[in-house]
């Protein structure tokens, strides 16, 4: 294949985002497995043009960026357009995001616009070029491969690490120059933080879920977030507490939620459905403490506990703030 | 207005699923076809649009063999007025059921699209996005509410971080989240009425669309397995084991 690689890297303020870096990682294995001619990078809204600079760092040959009043909040179509703007600039084949609900809502549509089929969600660069993605909530693992000369991939931020900085900056800030030429499909009215100063949930080394057991999210408070706070942990949360409104929806972990590999998952009071093992059980070191013997978590745990969560949470909890003290 | 609402069949996802000799394909003998979660969280809004006035037609829509139709008469039984089965027997990825789709969009006169965010056989979380840019129409994904304005929608969106409300021009494509509603179960009244609700079939022919994937799928896995864990007495136990066997704390 000739031709570069081009990767959306979400920043914030002018902060390239984790989930950038381990898209980055991703790309510069395809661009070494498929023979590609480098790596470009395009970041978008505000602080855009802080955050291409950084990028220099990460062997990117162009950090292409627009600060254009229309992408100061995300919408998929002007998202899209720029995308496409860069990709063509860059004469790019290729093009990476991360799989967060950025990429996943406006990548797809490039891959409308310019034929490219796309590979979502990817959790490996096999050695034959394949890619591998999960399906059946990780049930099964299909190496794919994509058929259209342009290929789209979005990674799977668990399953790669974030690329680290070479330290050479040989590449260039190239300004997009672009504005927006579609009609503005709509605007945002409104947006809820879910709240907290927690590590993220797709970041965090551990993370600390509770489940329906937990039966109110005064219960969260009272019983996870302490824990949670003497790991330094993110909580995550059962999708049967999110739906019973013990817990804030981007908490959930799971198949169609966030997927998680922490070096430490401690689940409470979490059943373990398969949707919900499909979110975590990659994790490095999984714990599980819940009051029924069979409940199908202890089948993916490296250490289970039958016990009651309510008598044995606060106890844990003091004892890991020991253990963290001395 | 009436409402298009594409309905994916997919295996049980209670099933076990497993992979199949020839790490091709998944095992289908004995598997319990349902309708894709999603998706019936999708023909549930709609008929809630169409039951408050917002609408006036459901028309659901599958892309299958002969009897994924069964899915769609399920949908006609929770009450959606008809449906359309485009059918092909071979593996459809989401770029070919987009393309399908759009096709089926444009020879009727639909107000809206809504369909799931993705189908928990492939998770590609694609189709409704494609469809979106094929047809020039904006989107609004992982809507976990709808409300209909006056040639808008109002729709707040789950996404990193929580909760985006937007506003887009009708007609778009909504893709649904978990939360959105709850699907009602299919009546056995509503069972025998669908019997009789037209069910209209099309061939790939029919629509003009060209039977090709843009990925494939060379091989199938199972997961690596985890080797087993082990139980703990206690409290103590546990902190012991993460600090000194998985070196964790």
């Amino acid at each position: 294949m000739s031709g570069s690689v081009l990767v959306f890297v979400e920043q914030v303020e002018g902060v390239v985002q984790k989930s950038g870096l381990v898209a980055l990682q991703a790309a510069h294995e395809l661009k070494e497995r498929w023979g590609l001619s480098s790596v470009s990078t395009v970041t978008l809204g505000k602080g855009a043009q802080r955050a291409a600079q950084s990028l220099l760092q990460y062997s990117t040959t162009n950090a292409y960026f627009s600060e254009d009043s229309s992408l100061e909040s995300y919408q998929a179509v002007t998202y899209k357009a720029a995308f496409v703007d860069a990709f063509e600039k860059a004469s790019a084949v290729v093009g990476v995001a991360a799989a967060t609900s950025t990429g996943k809502d406006f990548m797809p549509r490039v891959g409308a616009q310019i034929s490219a089929g796309q590979a979502s969600d990817i959790i490996r660069v096999n050695e034959d070029g394949s890619l591998k993605r999960p399906m059946y909530a990780g049930d099964v693992l299909a190496d794919v491969e994509i058929l259209s000369e342009k290929k789209l991939v979005t990674v799977r931020v668990s399953a790669f690490a974030p690329l680290e900085p070479s330290g050479s900056s040989d590449g260039s800030v190239v300004d997009l120059e672009f504005s927006q030429s579609e009609a503005a499909a709509g605007e945002v009215i409104n947006f809820e933080v879910s709240g907290g100063d927690r590590p993220e949930l797709t970041e965090a080394d551990v993370v600390v879920s509770g489940g329906r057991a937990m039966q109110s999210s005064e219960n969260f408070e009272k019983y996870i977030y302490p824990l949670a706070d003497a790991l330094g942990a993110a909580v995550g949360a059962s999708r049967a507490a999110v739906d019973s409104g013990y817990a804030p929806n981007d908490w959930q972990v799971g198949q169609t939620g966030k997927i998680v590999a922490p070096n430490l998952y401690i689940a409470i009071g979490i059943s373990g459905a398969i949707q919900h093992l499909a979110g975590m059980k990659d994790s490095k070191t999984i714990v599980a403490i819940n009051k029924d013997a069979e409940a199908p978590i202890f089948e993916v745990a490296d250490f289970g506990l039958v016990a009651d969560l309510y008598e044995v949470v606060p106890d844990l909890t003091e004892k890991i703030k020991g253990v963290k003290a001395g | 207005m009436k409402i298009l609402v594409p309905v994916k069949r997919v295996p049980d996802y209670e099933a076990k699923i497993k992979v199949n000799s020839e790490q091709d394909g998944i095992v289908t003998d004995g598997i319990k076809w349902i309708v894709n979660p999603f998706d019936e969280i999708a023909v549930e809004e709609a008929i809630k649009l169409r039951d408050s006035g917002a609408a006036e037609e459901v028309i659901v829509v599958g892309i299958g063999p002969e009897d994924s139709a069964t899915q769609l008469r399920y949908a006609m039984a929770m009450g959606a007025d008809r449906g359309v089965l485009v059918k092909h027997d071979g593996f459809v990825d989401s770029s070919l059921a987009s393309l399908v789709l759009a096709e089926v969009y444009k020879r009727g006169e639909y107000g809206l699209i809504i369909m799931g965010k993705q189908s928990i056989d492939s998770d590609a979380n694609q189709t409704a996005q494609l469809l979106a840019e094929r047809l020039e129409l904006p989107q609004a994904c992982f809507a976990s509410k709808v409300e209909i304005g006056e040639g808008t929608v109002a729709v707040t969106r789950e996404v990193d971080g929580g909760l985006e409300t937007i506003k887009v021009s009708t007609p778009c494509v909504i893709s649904t989240d978990l939360r959105l509603n709850e699907p009602r179960y299919a009546s056995l009244p509503g069972i025998m009425k669908a019997k009789k609700k037209p069910l209209d079939e099309f061939t790939f022919a029919d629509l003009g669309v060209d039977d090709q994937i843009q990925v494939k799928v060379l091989r199938m896995s199972p997961p690596p397995a985890r080797s087993a864990g082990k139980k703990v007495e206690d409290v103590a136990a546990l902190v012991s084991a993460l600090q000194n066997e998985a070196k964790v704390i």
